[in-house]
């Protein structure tokens, strides 16, 4: 059992609060489905200070293992630390394969420990499947700015790992009553020798309240709003519908919300309910991060903005006047059904 | 100070459109250009040697022959030397074999040019994606890394990095040598004077080759690549959905809210009855 080498790791990134980061639940469901395909188990790895509630959660979603390593030298990510004890497991265990999230710690750990094991990485990955003819994951990926989708295989390594972007995947279902066979593992890293030391760390002002991630809704707008003053009117809507702001690049650029709001290539990417884009062209760099929306609302002037072609609904017009009436009609409706 | 970034030119990927009859991408006439956070990088260690005027940036790019405008602009905007890495041996490399073949020719360069205190890669390179040469290279070479930079600023023997996190910025201090790797910096890269542009259209670029410097090449090229690229496609874009464009906004709207509460898709109810 504890030489198996046929199974599937998935990263449990925690948080500053010990807390699982949303990522690594999600990829215990492709990780069951994968492992499934293989006949193997699903273990989840998790390192950090105190761990217990991050492995209560790998636990609840459904990990059939969960290998822990905990130490002072974990408490804040560190490249150096990290890639030691990830690599000191994988050593010990030889897992076939390793999903990690593709978010800024995952993106800086991932490479670092492929390169050290000398196996292949796929980066960034929007699915995931098992090739039954050469037995390998089919790890497929968005490169050229999204515009080209990529199938890659990893052959002759072990393990294979890839990065995959958050909000692709649901969570499993969740069931508190699941039980995980639980390995702690001692390996220690010794603080002085981590190069990169924290002198200072500056928190965006609203990001504790900015959930983009897990909103259900989420209104956003772009060059199209104008300016901050526009914002004040998708803050509006955001709060008639119960939903967060989020924004194009060239919004966040210009200084008119904070980056924390950003969704795209180089913001976050999410999978609300519904998704308003509001004076958004629709740059693929923008649609990448947002096309699996379960529903898109596009708001703009230009009948012929590619943010059309994605929405499952739309209105060309202008976003001062479109939203306006949509909160009156929201109004109006809540009334109604009051009485 | 001695500075190395590590350059690649790509493909102007926000000119580049999917033909929507064959869905392939239409790479014909879209220029090619230093990739943005490489010239963010640039721009980086051009600031710091306005700091320390003593200090020398060294640009190296693998990549084909053409490659060389690539690196001519580099010097055009302040970089004192460039060298392109070229060899038959090298087409088809993934990001292992890329930071391999790169930490290669890094080892050579040092000997030409100096130890490097500090070697500056871009987060990624807007047509491969992948952001995995610049942590790769670090390893290969033993170095600290610091990814996602905003900012980098020398300090005695140290660099203060500021890089972006999830819930904001972190200030790390790291000890010279080390690899930085760059996002997009608050503040735009330079322009190249023409004076400027003339005076390096001469400068030499010298080319390495596999018979260069020491390379395995067993880890290099499509055969050293342990990811292999199966296949490639665009997903097709057909706009299925509802649009309106009535008389007048107001229409429009009312038109949208009616389907959008038929069907469902808005449940008001829902939340007004949480409340
Ligand atoms: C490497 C790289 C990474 C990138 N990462 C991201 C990213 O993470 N996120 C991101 O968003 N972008 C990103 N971009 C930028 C992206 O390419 C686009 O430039 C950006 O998304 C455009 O923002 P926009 O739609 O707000 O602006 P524009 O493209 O200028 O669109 C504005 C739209 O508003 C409409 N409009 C104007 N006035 C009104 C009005 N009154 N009412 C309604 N509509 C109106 C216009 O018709 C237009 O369609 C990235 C680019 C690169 C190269
Ligand atoms: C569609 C497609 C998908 C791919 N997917 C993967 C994958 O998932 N995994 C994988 O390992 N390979 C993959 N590759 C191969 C990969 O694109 C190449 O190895 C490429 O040479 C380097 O990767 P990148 O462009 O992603 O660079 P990145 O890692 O994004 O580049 C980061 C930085 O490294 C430096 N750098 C990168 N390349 C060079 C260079 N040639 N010369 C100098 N500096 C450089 C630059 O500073 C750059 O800003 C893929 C290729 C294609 C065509």
């Amino acid at each position: 059992m504890e030489m198996n080498s046929s199974n599937l790791w998935v990263f449990i990134e925690t948080n500053e609060k010990g807390q699982a980061h949303n990522v690594g639940l999600e990829l215990l469901n492709p990780g069951h489905s994968l492992s499934r395909a293989q006949g193997d188990e699903v273990v989840a790895i998790v390192i950090g200070q105190h761990t217990e509630a991050a492995v209560a959660s790998a636990e609840a979603y459904g990990s059939d293992r969960i290998i822990i390593v905990e130490g002072e030298e974990y408490a804040r990510y560190s490249t150096d630390a990290f890639a030691y004890a990830f690599h000191a497991l994988i050593t010990k265990y030889a897992p076939t394969s390793i999903l990690i999230g593709a978010t800024d710690l995952g993106r800086d750990l991932a490479p670092r420990l492929a390169c050290r094991l000398k196996t292949g990485l796929t980066a960034d990955c929007t699915e995931l499947d098992f090739d039954e003819e050469s037995g390998n994951i089919a790890w497929t990926r968005p490169a050229f700015g999204g515009n080209l989708m990529a199938r890659i295989l990893c052959p002759n390594h072990r393990p294979q790992i890839g990065t995959v972007r958050p909000a692709v995947f649901k969570k499993p279902e969740q069931d508190t009553s699941h039980k995980a066979e639980i390995v702690r593992e001692e390996i220690h890293f010794s603080i002085e020798n981590i190069r990169t030391k924290l002198i200072e760390e500056i928190l965006d002002a609203d990001n504790e309240t900015i959930d983009l991630e897990g909103a259900e809704i989420i209104v956003s707008g772009g060059r199209g709003v104008g300016g901050p003053d526009g914002f004040k009117v998708i803050q509006q809507l955001a709060d008639a519908l119960g939903g967060t702001v989020g924004a194009s690049r060239v919004a966040v650029d210009s200084g008119w919300i904070s980056s924390a709001h950003q969704v795209g290539q180089t913001g976050k990417t999410v999978r609300p309910r519904i998704y308003i884009a509001c004076g958004i062209s629709g740059a693929i760099q923008h649609l990448a991060a947002m096309s699996s929306s379960d529903t898109i609302i596009a708001i703009n002037t230009d009948p012929e903005a590619p943010i059309f072609k994605i929405a499952d609904y739309g209105i060309v017009g202008d976003l001062f006047k479109v939203i306006p009436e949509f909160i009156a009609l929201i109004d109006e409706q809540i009334l109604t059904m009051a009485v | 100070m001695n500075i190395l970034i590590c350059v690649k030119q790509v493909p102007d990927t926000t000119e580049i459109k999917v033909d929507p009859v064959t869905n392939t991408l239409m790479r014909a006439g879209v220029p090619s250009i230093v990739n943005p956070f490489d010239a963010c990088a640039l721009e980086t260690a051009a600031r710091i040697k306005d700091e320390t005027p003593d200090t020398k940036i060294v640009i190296v790019s693998m990549g084909p022959e053409q490659a060389k405008v690539a690196l001519t602009e580099c010097l055009a905007v302040g970089a004192d030397r460039a060298y392109l890495i070229s060899g038959r041996g090298f087409g088809g490399s993934d990001t292992l074999a890329t930071s391999y073949i790169l930490s290669c020719a890094v080892r050579k360069l040092e000997e030409l040019e100096g130890k490097f205190d500090i070697i500056f890669c871009g987060k990624q390179a807007i047509d491969g994606d992948t952001a995995q040469v610049g942590p790769e290279l670090a390893e290969h070479l033993g170095l600290a890394q610091v990814t996602c930079a905003l900012e980098a600023k020398t300090n005695g023997n140290t660099v203060q990095v500021r890089r972006k996190t999830e819930r904001g910025s972190e200030i790390l201090g790291v000890e010279m040598p080390c690899l930085i790797t760059m996002t997009k910096t608050a503040y735009e890269p330079r322009y190249a004077s023409s004076r400027k542009k003339r005076e390096v259209a001469k400068q030499e670029i010298p080319t390495l080759d596999e018979n260069s410097f020491e390379i395995d090449l067993t880890r290099a090229g499509l055969k050293g690549s342990p990811t292999k690229v199966k296949k490639t496609f665009t997903i097709p874009q057909n706009s299925t959905g509802v649009i309106f464009h009535e008389a007048t906004e107001r229409q429009s709207t009312i038109s949208l809210f009616e389907l959008l509460v038929k069907g469902n898709i808005l449940q008001l109810g829902v939340r007004y009855g949480n409340e």
